[in-house]
């Protein structure tokens, strides 16, 4: 048991720790900006300025009963959050957050902070993101009850549209970055132009990273494209039947999987960890005020914009988005092969 | 070490799946453990050395193709198989055609197994492997140029060809009040 | 210590499972899930012959199989609804009119 395998499992257990609470904190961070936004208090009473009250959430959560449809059928109603969590836990096992540390000097040799280091990390991200409609369509479909499979349907073939300018947005700035590896593609954003404009893929791909949001904003099922999970339209959809801890886990996993895409986008588009003022070793501050800065505008486009109609929401996915993510590569692709990379 | 008994189990995984998924009579749940047999074929390809394939595999099968099966079998919901033997008797261990057919399975992977491993060599794998995701790229677009141009325009027809099958026929005009659309 | 050998008799024995339930099940959706076995079980053999032939070819094959596979799934998949409309059947016992 070497230092270095002991410090990546503590990691592991961290980046664990760390996704949970995030979650935690995202439940209170919406409310109470959802509340500024529409000029009322917010949560206020549990805790100093409402503070506790995700813990107020979870407790009321564990304590309701855990119910189950007579004909649902069991092993799959079972089976359904507790895919949709993993899938939403597993894909940022390959999401690094700081530059490589030997923690002063404690370990031999320095230590990614990224969970598993594969040189496909890319790839990684966008398969276990394509293992999240399972979680959905089965939900929908093992609650026998025909909101949740509508609602279960949509939002599966809603995932599963956008999962294809999700991909072709990350192909142009695979080619830019030549390489699939996400570590080398945040160094690849190190350093600044003319000294003061950062070298953030953003920057040249300004249109991708548009693409890249709108498409995680609908891999996720946030607004504006949640209709299939509506309140109002479809009595909460395909999680409609879920009651306690397992309406949790689908909870946890949609807070989650709006940590990755922010993640991935920073990682991707917005340089990483990399900062003006700070040395490497704390890139990691930056890390997080960027993928706080992106939870925040998710927030904040969930509770200012009208949400789409479903046909308005994959017409545009199939025939505004696909074709704008296809010419993006193709200039991108041009773009490289003029100027060189 | 570790990958010798990786490699167990992940075997293991597969076949277990693969029986299962053959034996099932509903089949959302072949389909699903179809997706596990798949996951643990990903991680063979992995230790084969060959991340690039093991990644495109979930991408592709599990991530796209089995949402189709699933979609379909959603669609259809007709979880049983009628057929003329007694229903109470699994489907693979009906009397006359089935046992003999799995008799002729046994055949099948005896032979498989002896004709495969007829080979000179070791049988080892050989030191490093070659392949790089950019080799893998470079070879596609050059080597392989005209089969990949080709494999795209067969995807324009499977795409076409699928939504033609699929569509409902047009209905009629005047509908009458007895019928719907079959 | 996994040789090809091993590999190869895996893939063998993916095969036949896919070949038995080709031809022993009686649901059209459940043939079609057996063909995905069989390709795959091929798949491995490719990546296994890639590999210890040291070449990235098996890889590339595996990738043009993977893609008509998925072309012949979506296709098989589309006449598997167009057949279920008619007879609303799934078993392929009951597809017979063409049989003299």
């Amino acid at each position: 048991m070497t230092p270095l395998l002991m410090a990546q499992l503590v990691l592991t257990l961290f980046v664990f720790v760390a996704l949970l609470s995030s979650s935690a904190v995202m439940v209170y961070v919406e409310r109470k900006v959802a509340a500024l936004l529409q000029q009322r208090f917010g949560p206020y009473l549990v805790g100093p300025s409402g503070l506790l009250q995700p813990f107020a959430d979870v407790l009321k959560l564990l304590f309701k009963e855990e119910l189950r449809p007579g004909a649902a059928d069991a092993i799959l109603f079972a089976i359904a959050p507790v895919i949709s969590a993993t899938a939403a836990f597993a894909a940022f096992a390959v999401v690094p957050f700081g530059a490589s540390t030997t923690f002063f000097g404690l370990l031999s040799e320095p230590l990614r902070l990224q969970v598993a280091d594969v040189n496909v990390a890319v790839l990684v991200i966008f398969a276990i993101a394509s293992m999240n409609v399972y979680g959905i369509v089965l939900a929908g479909w093992s609650s026998n009850s025909k909101y949740s499979l509508l609602g279960g349907l949509r939002s599966s073939a809603q995932m599963i549209s956008y999962e294809l300018s999700y991909g072709l947005a990350l192909a142009g700035v695979i080619l830019i970055g030549n390489s699939l590896s996400v570590t080398d593609l945040v160094n690849h954003q190190a350093g600044a132009w003319f000294g003061f404009i950062p070298r953030w893929s953003v920057f040249v791909q300004p249109i991708g990273f548009l693409i890249f949001m709108i498409a995680g904003i609908a891999e996720t099922n946030r607004a504006p494209f949640d209709f299939p999970e509506a309140e109002q339209e479809l009595v909460a959809g395909y999680h409609a039947e879920y009651s306690s801890m397992s309406f949790a886990m689908f909870f946890l996993a949609e807070y989650i999987n709006m940590v990755t895409v922010s993640a991935v986008t920073v990682d991707l588009f917005l340089g990483g960890w990399h900062g003006p003022f700070l040395p490497e070793s704390l890139g990691w501050i930056w890390f997080l005020a960027k993928t706080g800065a992106l939870l925040f505008f998710y927030v904040w486009m969930r509770w200012t914009l009208p949400r789409y109609r479903y046909d308005q929401l994959m017409s545009f996915g199939w025939k505004v988005l696909l074709p704008l993510s296809v010419i993006n590569l193709l200039v991108t692709a041009a773009g490289v092969l003029y100027f060189g990379v | 070490m570790g990958s010798d008994a990786l490699f167990y189990v992940f075997g293991a995984i597969a076949i277990a799946a693969s029986l299962l998924v053959i034996a099932q009579r509903n089949p959302i749940y072949s389909v699903l453990l179809l997706i596990t047999s798949f996951g643990a074929l990903s991680g063979l390809y992995v230790l084969l050395d060959a991340p690039f394939v093991a990644v495109i595999q979930i991408i592709v099968y599990a991530g796209a193709i089995m949402v189709l099966f699933l979609f379909v079998v959603m669609l259809l919901n007709a979880p049983h198989e009628e057929t003329p033997y007694d229903e109470r008797v699994h489907p693979l261990l009906r009397e006359g055609p089935t046992r003999f057919g799995g008799a002729l399975a046994l055949a099948l992977v005896a032979e498989l197994v002896w004709a495969l491993t007829r080979r000179s060599g070791s049988g080892a794998f050989a030191g490093a492997s070659a392949s790089s995701v950019s080799a893998i790229g470079r070879s596609l677009f050059t080597d392989y140029g005209l089969a990949f141009e080709v494999t795209s325009v067969l995807i324009l027809v499977a795409m076409v060809g699928a939504v033609v099958l699929a569509r409902r026929d047009p209905v009629s005009r005047d509908r009458t009040a007895a019928g719907g659309d079959r | 210590m996994p040789t090809l050998n091993s590999y190869l008799v895996l893939s063998a024995i993916l095969f036949s499972i896919g070949a038995a339930g080709v031809f022993l099940r009686r649901n059209l959706i459940t043939i079609l899930l057996s063909i995905e076995i069989m390709l795959n079980a091929v798949n491995l053999t490719f990546v296994a012959f890639g590999r210890a032939l040291g070449s990235a070819d098996g890889q590339i094959i595996v990738f043009f199989v993977m893609t008509v596979a998925a072309a012949e799934a979506a296709v098989g998949l589309a006449i598997v609804i167009g057949l279920f409309r008619h007879r609303e059947s799934l078993n392929p016992d009951s597809f017979t009119s063409l049989r003299w």
